[in-house]
């Protein structure tokens, strides 16, 4: 299946959901992004029992907490 | 609102000459309000931009004062401030550009106790601070005051930046819920970031300020816009109110409480 993460097209097998995607996509925590899948913010509780299917929009975005 | 001065319709020639803003937008702009917290790396360019356009009052807190690590990128202040209090450098600064702008500085940290009543008469508050508490304690305050407000984070190479109208498009908590559990996310002293960084992000608050005061454009309202100078591209994500969200969702917060501080954020100063 194609998936759009972050804006880039990729390639994945299916049955993977958004858990493991996370590992694939090198995110080091869970805790290092909020998870926008189709428009809609994921708990984290959910991450386990999503699974995208083709063409889905997936996006991580980072705390970013400097500023000073 | 009152009519530009002789001097003032020189002096804000490149404004007036703007379709979108005109001799009535500077008005708007020479009467408006507008509240920066922190005046480090992201408060300087913001503060310089918005005292050069006029904003006729800028409030500035910080609590603060000016250390050698704070000059590669907090341009406000320079090797003479060495020691002094931010806002009172901020105000120097600001008034040396535009000695018609009221500035009204508050050296102290603001928290769930005081940031109401110290950002009540401002038109825009722009957030410049450094920790997720203290973001997202502004992001709670602004919604319950229903103040627009420009909120932004920097990291290393990287910035992020939206644009919030209380109530009518996606708030930072909509997108982060809360604070990341600590030592989860760098966003200590020891992350660093390129100054420059910090001033784009900076120059983009104050932007965005000015089209919100002035109507012009489109704020990024409901759109995360994120920077990376590595590979000098930007990104705009599209993000919609969540109907669940702690703070602007249908069952929000009605009053506002502190967030914890991660232990390795207090010795960033
Ligand atoms: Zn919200």
């Amino acid at each position: 299946m194609r998936l759009l993460i972050n804006g880039e097209e990729k390639k994945f097998s299916d049955g993977i959901n958004i858990a493991r995607l996370l590992k694939t996509e090198d995110v080091e925590s869970p805790d290092m992004v909020s998870v926008q899948f189709n428009g809609d913010f994921l708990k984290k509780d959910e991450y386990e029992s999503v699974y995208p299917k083709d063409e889905d929009v997936v996006n991580f975005l980072y705390f970013m907490g400097g500023g000073e | 609102m009152r009519e530009l001065e002789a001097d003032e319709i020189e002096r804000y020639s490149r404004h007036i000459l703007l379709q979108d803003i005109g001799v009535e937008g500077q008005q708007r702009i020479c009467a408006s309000k507008v509240f920066v917290i922190g005046a480090g790396g992201l408060g300087s360019p913001a503060l310089y931009y918005l005292a050069a356009a006029g904003v006729g009052e800028i409030g500035v807190a910080d609590g603060d004062s000016v250390d050698l690590s704070n000059l590669q990128r907090q341009i406000l202040h320079s090797e003479d401030d060495l020691g002094r209090a931010k806002v009172l450098s901020a105000k120097a600064k600001i008034n040396a550009i535009n000695s018609k702008v009221k500035v009204n500085p508050y050296h102290g940290v603001l928290d769930a106790s005081n940031i109401l009543s110290v950002i009540k008469d401002y038109d825009f508050i722009v957030d410049g601070t450094d920790s997720f508490a203290a973001k997202f304690l502004i992001n709670d305050a602004c919604i319950l005051a229903k103040k627009p407000f420009s909120h932004a984070g920097i990291l290393r190479f990287t910035g992020q930046t939206i644009t919030v109208d209380p109530f009518r498009s996606a708030c930072y908590a909509c997108i982060f819920n809360a604070p990341p559990p600590a030592g989860a996310v760098p966003n200590c002293s020891e992350a660093g970031i390129l100054g420059s960084v910090a001033g784009i992000l900076g120059a983009i608050q104050a932007t965005e300020a000015l089209k919100v005061i002035t109507g012009a454009g489109s704020p990024l309202y409901n759109t995360l816009f994120g920077f990376d100078a590595l590979a000098m591209t930007f990104r705009k994500v599209a993000v919609k109110r969540n109907p669940n969200c702690r703070t602007c969702g249908a069952n929000g917060i009605r009053e506002l409480a502190d967030y914890e501080q991660p232990a390795c954020e207090l010795k960033n100063a």
